[in-house]
């Protein structure tokens, strides 16, 4: 259900003022949303400030340069450094995406960072995907078959492996799916753009047996037709991927089994 | 709910086995009303400002009373569809059931009321 307004632990206080680094000229204003569950506080925003010449030029860059010169108690996952493990999506300059592939290039002014909206947070800039990784689960993200497997590989033409190609590189970050409305609203019954874009993924898949069981879960008013086509998730998606029409693929197919 | 399973609380009741129904509806009274919608204006614009009798007259003739009819079965029909998404989208529990009937009480309501009128100026 909608929530227009923050509920008042949640609302955000303007936090500490770290010192700006001695001797650097080339500084860069960074504004971080801080929390921790063990204070008992509401959430902050801290300003840090970072020398650029000492730095590298993504945003994940800055990030552990802040939490290995400045404040070592800044939370947030980061693994791979490269867009490949979709650990590090936060909130940056107002837009969903990776900040190991976001350069602060792409940012004028001061850099705002805050973790992926409407999620519960764990802390500073790491959300809860429990409840994301769990319909992840539902949509059955594997090759269901009912024929006996054969000796060797299951077959595939080429054409029929190109139509994958747009599908299988979501590296499930949560960006697309923290970025629709609908997905903050209804979150807990819309399965949201990341799970229908893998869900899709199988649906098409040539191989896959299951494609009535997939398409008869998916026949639900919130599961499939929360999504309203409003297009955030193609915006953001930070490895170029588009949901929406994924989203409106599996709906094609619905009308079409039907009709 | 508290000690329910993740898995538990996605799989909720589990699958509706609807929604295609009204996503489809919604479609072709979209299409339908791609074509009523400048029709109507057409066909109801140049009465605007005329004398109360020469309406009453116009709003009699058998073809402008059918395009009234059509704009008001599929108008309020997608209305009802339309506005069920919002109320869904929007509000939760017992305010979400209330709303989904009075909407649909005020969506036929007026659908009855302006068929009634058309009939009675018709006939």
């Amino acid at each position: 259900m909608v929530e227009l307004t923050l509920p008042k632990n949640s609302q955000i206080t303007t936090g500490k003022t770290w010192p700006k680094p001695e001797g650097a000229t080339n500084l860069r204003k960074f504004q971080i949303y801080r929390w921790n569950p063990d204070d008992g506080q509401n959430p902050r925003v801290d300003t840090y400030w970072v020398d650029m010449d000492s730095c590298g030029p993504m945003v994940l860059d800055a990030l552990i340069k802040i939490k290995n010169e400045i404040d070592p108690t800044l939370t947030f996952r980061r693994s791979c450094r490269e867009g490949i493990c979709g650990s590090c999506a936060m909130n940056i300059d107002g837009i969903n995406t990776l900040a190991c592939i976001y350069g602060m290039d792409e940012i004028k002014g001061d850099v705002k960072i805050y973790p992926l909206p409407h999620m519960p947070v764990v802390k500073d800039l790491i959300p809860d995907l429990t409840h994301f990784y769990a319909q992840h689960a539902s949509i059955m993200p594997w090759l269901e078959t009912k024929t006996q497997r054969p000796e060797k590989e299951w077959r595939q033409s080429i054409e029929d492996r190109k139509k994958l190609d747009g599908l299988y590189e979501c590296v499930m970050c949560a960006s697309c799916s923290t970025s629709c409305p609908s997905y903050w609203w209804n979150g807990d019954r819309y399965l949201g753009p990341a799970a229908l874009l893998h869900a899709y993924r199988w649906i098409i898949d040539s191989r896959d047996e299951a494609t009535g069981e997939r398409l008869d879960e998916l026949e639900d008013p919130f599961k499939l037709y929360r999504c309203h086509t409003i297009m955030n998730c193609t915006k953001t998606c930070p490895k170029g991927l588009n949901p929406a029409k994924a989203i409106a693929n599996i709906k094609k197919m619905m009308v079409e089994r039907q009709l | 709910m508290k000690f329910a399973t993740d898995r538990k609380r996605v799989v909720g009741l589990g699958s509706a086995g609807s929604g295609t129904g009204h996503f489809w509806t919604m479609t072709v009274t979209s299409v339908a009303l791609l074509a009523l919608t400048p029709i109507f204006v057409f066909t109801f614009g140049p009465l605007l400002g005329q004398p109360y009798e020469a309406v009453i007259v116009a709003l009699g003739h058998p073809l402008r009373a059918l395009i009234m009819a059509l704009m008001i079965i599929v108008g309020l029909h997608h209305f009802r569809l339309g506005i069920q998404t919002v109320i869904e989208d929007y509000t939760g529990g017992l305010t979400r059931k209330a709303s989904l009937i009075a909407f649909s009480i005020i969506s036929y309501g007026l659908m009855a009321t302006g068929l009634f009128a058309i009939a009675k100026l018709a006939f």
